[in-house]
C-alpha cells in the first residue's frame, strides 16, 4: 500500500511540473535557427568607424554595444556563434588620453532650453575622459574596427603603434588594442582563425575628403598608386583600393572562412552633407536683411566688372524677398584674380581692387548642386576673424573689413566648407569604383553582400519604415543618424545587421531572427555641457 | 481509499481556472474544488462571497469559513522572428477569504467577509523585450462586506450588503524602449500606492423551487479605485529638460474594479450535488489606464476590455461521514480584445481544472482542501497601443503561454 501511494505521490508531483507552461514551438529548441552553410563560432568584424560602433563624434561603450557586428553576434548565437568581444572604451563620455593629454573629443549630446525646445548638438562635458591610449588591452578582440581606418591602413605595419599616435602616423584607436607596434589590422584579425568574418571598408577612401569639403587630393585624377604619400584629406586610387581590398579578402578567405561584405554609401544620403541648405541667407534674419541693400549696391560694380571679363554668370545678388544662396569660393572656375584686379582698379583704386579681385577670383553664389557640409552651418554669416585681421593689415578700415569678412555673405566660403559638384564627381567616380571591386570580389568568392547604400540612399529618399514610424537621414530627428552627422545611431546599426542578416541568409542559407530596429535608441538627450 | 487516492489523482491532473483581467476567483475552499461555482450552493459561510441570500438557508446559527490558496502563475513569452524570449518569475499571490455568518431568528442572517477578488502580480526580467509596458506589477484589492440575508418564503430569500475596498498598487517599468539616460540604464517609472479605498455594493437573490433545487442570483457592483497623488519614481532619464526630472513626484489614476453578475443553479440528489455558474464580468469599464504625473508628464495605455463570461460546473460527492469530495471545471473567456494582449494582465481564453476534499475533524470543524489548475491556450498576441517616444504608434507582440495553479487550505466551522 506504501509504496502504491509513492508512485501515486510521483504521478501527482509531475503532474504539478506539467502545469509549467511550455511552447509547441520553443524557439530555444535545436532546429529553429540555423547557420546554413556559414560556420559563425568565430565572427571577425573588420572595418572603420562604422564597425567599431563610433557615434556622435566618439566612440564609447553604448555606441560600442549597439556596433552592427556586435548586434549581428547576438543573433549568430542563435545558431551556433560563439563570444563576441570588442576592444571596449573606459567610460560613455568619449574621447581619449594619449599620456594624459586629452587627444580626442567628447561625444556630442543633444542639447534642449528650459522649455524643453533643442538647441543644437553640443560636446558633453558631464565628465572627463577616462581611455587612455597607452594603456593597451590584453587579448585580441572579435571586433576590429577602427575608427578613422581607410582601406590601406588595415594592412599598413604599424598603424597600432602607440608612439607614432602623436605625430599623426598610427591611429590612436588601433593602438588600444593592436597585438605588437608592427602588427596590421589585417594580420590581428587573421590570427584569430575567424570561421565568419563581416568587412565594411573604404568609407573614409572617400569621406575624410568629403566632410573636409574636398580640401585633400583625388588620387585618381592624376594616378598616385603610392598610398604612403596620401594626405589625410586625399581619395584613395582606386586600384590601389582594388589591390589592397583584395588582399583583404584573400587573407580572410585562405582557411575557408566564409563572410559578408558591405559596401560604400554616397555623401548624399549623410546629413552632414544634406542638412545645411545652399541657400540659407534669409531677408527676415535681423542680421542679414536689413544688410541686402547695401550688400547689392557693392556686388552690383563687381558684377558690372564680372560681365566686362566675359563671366557673367558669376553675378552676385541677393533676394529682398526670399532666402539667397551663399557665396563660395570654387576652386574649380578659372582664376580671374588678375583680370578682375585689372577691371575694378578705376573705380577701387589699386589696394581694394586687389582685395577684390583676390576675393571673388573664384567666388560664384551657391547652387543646388552644392553640398554645404555640417560645419559650415555654425559660421556662416558670422565674421570670419581671420580674414577680417588680414584685412585690417592691409590697411582697410575696421568698417571696411567687418563688411568683406562675412562668411559666405561677402567673404566667400572656403573650400572646406563646400563639396562643389566637381569634388561630389571625383567622390562619386571613386566610389562607382570601389563598390564595382566590393560586388565583384563578393560574387568572384561567393561572399555575402550587403547593399548598405541602397539602404542609405532608401533613408535619405522617403525613409525607411519601422514599427512606430520611418528611419530617416534628417538630422537629428531622423533616427538614422548620430549627432556628428556622419556616423549612425544604435537604430541604423540595427537595420544594418537585418541587411547583413538578410545577404547571409540569400547567400548562406543560414536562418536567423532579425532585429526590430525600433527597440534600438537613436540620440541621446543630456544638458551636461559648457 | 484506493478510490479515494484516484480520485485526487483523478482531480489533481485536470484542469482548474482563474478569471479574466485582474480578477482573480479564489473566494472559498469549497466553492474552488466546484470550478468556483456557488451562487446557488448552500453549503457554507463562503456564501457571503457568492450569494448571501442563501446565508438565511444554513442549517447552523454560526458560520465560518476561512481559507487561503497560493498562487503560482507562470507566462512564458517567445518572439520567433526576433528570437526574443522570456519568462515570469513564478509569483506566488495569497488570495485569503474569511467569512461568518449567524442566524438571528428565522428569517434573518447577517455575516461578514473578507476577501480578495482582484489582484495581479506579474514579474518580468528587468529590462525585457516588453519592458516598456511592464517590468512588474502587483495589485489586490481587499473587501470588506458586511451582509444581511432575509427569508422572504421557504422558497425565496434575498441578501446584500455595503463593500468596503482598501488597494494598493505597485507598478514599474520602462519609459520606452529606448530612452536612456548616457550610460545607457534604461529610463523607468515606479508608481506606488496603497490605502486606496472606496465603496460598493452586493445584491443577491435565492428561489428554491424544491427541498434539492436552487436558483442563484448575485450582483457585486463596480467600483473604481482612484488612486490620488500616489508615489511616482522617476529614475535613470536623462539630464535634459526634454524629459522628466529623475526623482518622486505625485501621480493620479483610476482603475476599475468591474461588476459581475452571476446566476446559477445547484441541485442536490442523494450524496451528490451539482451545481452551475454563469458569471457575466462587465469589463467594458476598463478604457484605458491612464497616469497623470506629479510633474507634467503623462502616460496613456489603452486598454479597451470588452465584457466576459465564465461558465462554470462543479460537483460534491460525499464520500463518506467524514470526507467529501468536490471537482469542478470552467472555462474563463479573456475580456482582452485582440490588439490589446499586454504583458501585465497577459490572459487569454482559459480552462480551468478544479479540485479539492473536506475532512470533518469533527461535526463542528472540517478541514478544506482545493487545488486548481489553470490552462491557457498558447497565443499569439500583440499589443498595438503603445507609444513609442516621439509619439508614433507602436506594436509589441509574440507568443504567450500561461498557467496558474493554486493549492489552497481552509477551515470550515458550524455550530
Amino acid at each position: 500500500m506504501m509504496r502504491k501511494n509513492i508512485k501515486y505521490l510521483a504521478i501527482l508531483a509531475l503532474g504539478i511540473i506539467a502545469c509549467e507552461p511550455e511552447f509547441d514551438n520553443p524557439i530555444d529548441e535545436a532546429g529553429t535557427y540555423t547557420s546554413g552553410e556559414a560556420d559563425f563560432s568565430t565572427y571577425v568584424a573588420l572595418g572603420n568607424s562604422l564597425t567599431a560602433g563610433f557615434a556622435d563624434g566618439a566612440l564609447y561603450i553604448t555606441g560600442q554595444e549597439n556596433s552592427y557586428p556586435n548586434i549581428v553576434s547576438k543573433q549568430f548565437a542563435f545558431a551556433g556563434g560563439g563570444d563576441f568581444t570588442q576592444p571596449l572604451m573606459s567610460d560613455n563620455t568619449g574621447g581619449a588620453l594619449l599620456g594624459g593629454t586629452q587627444i580626442l573629443d567628447n561625444r556630442f549630446v543633444l542639447v534642449f532650453d528650459a522649455d524643453g525646445n533643442p538647441v543644437g548638438p553640443s560636446v558633453y562635458t558631464g565628465a572627463a575622459p577616462t581611455t587612455e591610449i597607452t594603456s593597451s588591452l590584453d587579448g585580441s578582440f572579435n571586433n576590429m574596427g577602427v575608427p578613422g581606418a581607410k582601406s590601406f591602413h588595415l594592412a599598413a605595419p604599424g598603424y597600432g603603434n602607440v608612439a607614432g599616435v602623436a605625430g599623426g602616423l598610427a591611429n590612436p584607436y588601433y593602438a588600444r588594442f593592436a597585438s605588437s607596434t608592427t602588427a596590421t589590422v589585417i594580420g590581428d584579425a587573421v590570427a584569430q582563425n575567424p570561421t565568419f568574418f563581416s568587412l565594411w571598408i573604404g568609407n573614409n577612401d572617400i569621406l575624410s575628403y568629403a566632410t573636409s569639403g574636398g580640401v585633400g587630393a583625388d588620387n585618381n585624377e592624376v594616378p598616385n598608386l603610392d598610398p604612403t604619400s596620401y594626405g589625410s584629406n586625399d581619395i584613395t586610387n582606386t586600384t590601389v583600393f582594388a589591390g589592397v581590398y583584395s588582399q583583404l579578402i584573400d587573407a580572410l578567405t585562405a582557411k575557408g572562412a566564409k563572410g559578408v561584405l558591405l559596401n560604400l554609401p554616397s555623401v548624399t544620403s549623410i546629413p552632414f552633407f544634406t542638412t545645411v541648405p545652399y541657400a540659407p541667407l534669409s531677408p527676415l534674419n535681423p542680421d542679414f536683411g536689413p544688410q541686402i541693400p547695401t550688400l547689392n549696391a557693392t556686388y552690383a560694380g563687381l558684377n558690372l566688372a564680372f560681365a566686362g571679363i566675359g563671366v557673367p554668370e558669376r553675378a552676385i545678388e541677393f533676394s529682398a524677398t526670399g532666402a539667397s544662396a551663399v557665396v563660395i569660393k570654387d576652386e574649380s572656375l578659372d582664376d580671374k584674380t588678375a583680370q578682375l584686379t585689372a577691371a575694378l582698379t578705376p573705380t577701387f583704386g589699386a589696394l581694394k581692387a586687389a582685395l577684390f579681385g583676390a576675393q571673388y577670383g573664384q567666388a560664384r553664389q551657391a547652387t543646388a548642386d552644392d553640398l554645404l557640409v555640417l560645419t559650415s552651418s555654425s559660421i556662416i554669416g558670422k565674421l570670419n576673424e581671420a580674414r577680417f585681421a588680414e584685412l585690417v593689415g592691409l590697411g582697410l578700415s575696421q568698417e571696411e573689413a567687418g563688411q568683406l569678412a562675412v562668411n559666405g555673405v561677402s567673404f566667400p566660403l572656403e573650400d572646406k566648407y563646400v563639396l562643389t559638384p566637381a569634388e561630389q564627381t571625383a567622390i562619386e567616380n571613386a566610389r562607382t569604383g570601389f563598390n564595382a571591386t566590393i560586388a565583384g570580389l563578393a560574387t568572384a568568392k561567393g561572399l555575402a553582400f550587403y547593399d548598405a547604400a541602397a539602404d542609405l540612399a532608401q533613408a535619405a529618399n522617403g525613409g525607411i519604415p519601422i514599427d512606430g514610424g520611418a528611419i530617416t537621414s534628417e538630422f537629428v530627428t531622423g533616427g538614422g543618424f548620430s549627432l556628428d552627422g556622419v556616423h549612425p545611431t544604435p537604430r541604423a546599426h540595427a537595420l544594418i545587421t537585418n541587411g547583413v542578416l538578410d545577404a547571409i541568409k540569400a547567400t548562406y542559407g543560414a536562418n536567423l531572427p532579425r532585429v526590430n530596429p525600433a527597440d534600438y535608441g537613436t540620440i541621446t538627450l543630456n544638458n551636461d555641457v559648457n | 481509499m484506493r478510490k479515494l487516492l484516484l480520485f485526487i489523482l483523478f482531480v489533481s491532473v485536470t484542469l482548474v481556472t482563474y478569471a479574466g483581467g485582474y480578477r482573480v476567483s479564489v473566494q472559498g475552499q469549497r466553492a474552488v474544488a466546484m470550478g468556483h461555482t456557488g451562487v446557488a450552493v448552500v453549503n457554507s459561510a463562503e456564501l457571503v462571497f457568492f450569494n448571501p441570500a442563501g446565508l438565511v438557508y444554513l442549517e447552523n446559527k454560526l458560520n465560518v469559513s476561512v481559507g487561503a490558496s497560493g498562487i503560482f502563475t507562470n507566462v512564458i513569452y517567445q518572439n520567433q522572428g526576433l528570437g526574443t524570449s522570456s519568462e515570469t518569475d513564478s509569483s506566488v499571490g495569497t488570495p485569503l477569504s474569511l467569512y461568518g455568518s449567524y442566524k438571528v431568528n428565522d428569517w434573518m442572517s447577517i455575516g461578514l467577509g473578507v476577501y480578495t477578488p482582484f489582484g495581479s502580480e506579474v514579474e518580468w526580467p528587468t529590462d525585457w523585450a516588453g519592458s516598456h509596458l511592464v517590468n512588474n506589477i502587483e495589485l489586490a484589492a481587499i473587501y470588506i462586506q458586511p451582509v444581511v440575508s432575509f427569508k422572504i418564503s421557504d422558497h425565496f430569500s434575498i441578501g446584500g450588503g455595503p463593500i468596503y475596498v482598501t488597494g494598493s498598487v505597485n507598478f514599474n517599468r520602462n519609459a520606452s524602449r529606448t530612452t536612456t539616460d548616457l550610460e545607457g540604464n534604461r529610463s523607468n517609472i515606479t508608481v506606488d500606492d496603497s490605502g486606496v479605498t472606496n465603496w460598493g455594493w452586493s445584491i443577491g437573490a435565492m428561489f428554491n423551487p424544491t427541498e434539492d433545487f436552487h436558483i442563484g442570483f448575485n450582483y457585486r457592483s463596480e467600483i473604481i479605485m482612484e488612486v490620488e497623488g500616489g508615489e511616482a519614481t522617476f529614475s535613470n532619464f536623462p539630464n535634459s529638460p526634454a524629459t522628466p526630472a529623475n526623482g518622486t513626484t505625485t501621480f493620479n489614476a483610476e482603475l476599475p474594479l468591474p461588476a459581475e453578475l452571476t446566476i446559477g443553479l445547484s441541485y442536490e440528489y442523494e450524496k451528490w450535488v451539482f451545481a452551475f455558474d454563469y458569471n457575466r464580468q462587465f469589463w467594458d469599464v476598463y478604457k484605458s489606464l491612464d497616469l497623470t504625473f506629479g510633474n507634467g508628464s503623462n502616460s496613456v495605455n489603452p486598454r479597451n476590455y470588452k465584457n466576459s463570461s465564465v461558465y462554470r460546473l462543479g460537483l460534491q460527492y460525499q464520500a463518506t461521514d467524514k470526507i467529501t469530495l468536490r471537482a469542478g471545471y470552467y472555462r474563463d473567456e479573456t475580456p482582452v480584445q485582440p490588439g490589446y494582449f499586454a504583458p501585465e494582465t497577459p490572459r487569454n481564453d482559459s480552462d480551468g481544472f478544479t479540485g479539492g476534499l473536506s475532512f470533518a475533524v469533527t461535526p463542528k470543524l472540517a478541514i478544506d482542501a482545493s487545488f486548481f489548475y489553470l490552462r491557457f491556450e498558447e497565443v499569439d498576441a500583440s499589443y498595438d497601443f503603445g507609444t513609442n517616444s516621439t509619439g508614433g504608434r507602436e506594436s509589441f507582440g509574440g507568443t504567450y503561454k500561461s498557467s496558474a495553479f493554486a493549492p489552497g487550505l481552509g477551515l470550515t466551522y458550524k455550530m
